[in-house]
């Protein structure tokens, strides 16, 4: 039974990327969307939060940004607007952590 | 208006998720117009509103980061982004726009406006403020 997690506050602004990332188990993936992006920059001291968990960042949310796909950490998948439907698609609940 | 008092705008949050930044650009840029001895700071996730090459066309909003290469125009040439709000983010000043104004004084010389700052320096900077206009 995998979840998808949606995360769209900012790492740094508020603790619901700390609680999905903890919360996460088996096969659940995290979907950084809105605000939440800028957790997948590398260097950036919320990117630890991110080890081990299968990551997938929106796209146009990275672009209106600023924040080309060189800047993020390995091993996450951007995807767009129909990949986060195939994502929602794919799992057997979402939590969306506003 | 006679007296010229210091105003200091102190920006924290991320550009698009919320309406703060816009906002705030909009009561500069208003203020601006009163002949105020105005300055910005930009730290914790205000850094984020400064990224350059910024592209809403997948998000349907209003890209208003070019604007803030228009307050030199408007005689703001005080920019004060916080080094440490920076770092812990990943960024450095190259992830940044070059924010630039013209001496008047030194022959339209360019200048940069944005000054990098540690928190502490910070600390002294809003110290000296007249008022203070937070976002």
């Amino acid at each position: 039974m995998a979840m998808l997690h949606l995360v769209n506050k900012s790492p740094y602004d508020a603790c619901s990327l700390d609680t999905a990332s903890s919360i996460m188990q088996g096969d659940d993936s995290l979907l950084l969307i809105e605000d939440g992006v800028y957790a997948a920059v590398k260097g950036g001291k919320a990117a630890a939060r991110l080890e081990g968990l299968k990551i997938s960042v929106l796209g146009p949310d990275l672009a209106a940004r600023g924040i080309g796909k060189d800047k993020l950490i390995d091993g996450v998948t951007v995807v767009d607007y129909a990949g986060f439907v195939d994502m929602v698609e794919a799992n057997d609940k979402v939590q969306s952590w506003l | 208006m006679s007296e010229i008092k210091k105003f200091m705008y102190v920006n924290r949050k991320a550009p698009y998720g919320t309406i703060y930044a816009w906002e705030a650009l909009e009561v500069v840029l208003i203020g601006a117009a009163f002949e105020q001895d105005v300055s910005l700071a930009f730290m914790d996730d205000g850094v984020y509103q400064l990224i350059k090459g910024q592209d809403t066309t997948g998000i349907g909003m209003k890209n208003f980061s070019p604007t803030y290469s228009a307050l030199g125009d408007y005689e703001i040439t005080k920019i004060y982004v916080e080094k440490e709000s920076l770092e812990e983010r990943g960024l450095t000043l190259d992830d940044l726009q070059h924010l630039v104004w013209e001496d008047e004084d030194e022959d339209w010389a360019e200048k940069d406006s944005i000054r990098l700052v540690s928190r502490s320096e910070l600390a002294d900077v809003l110290a000296t403020q007249d008022v203070l206009f937070n976002f």
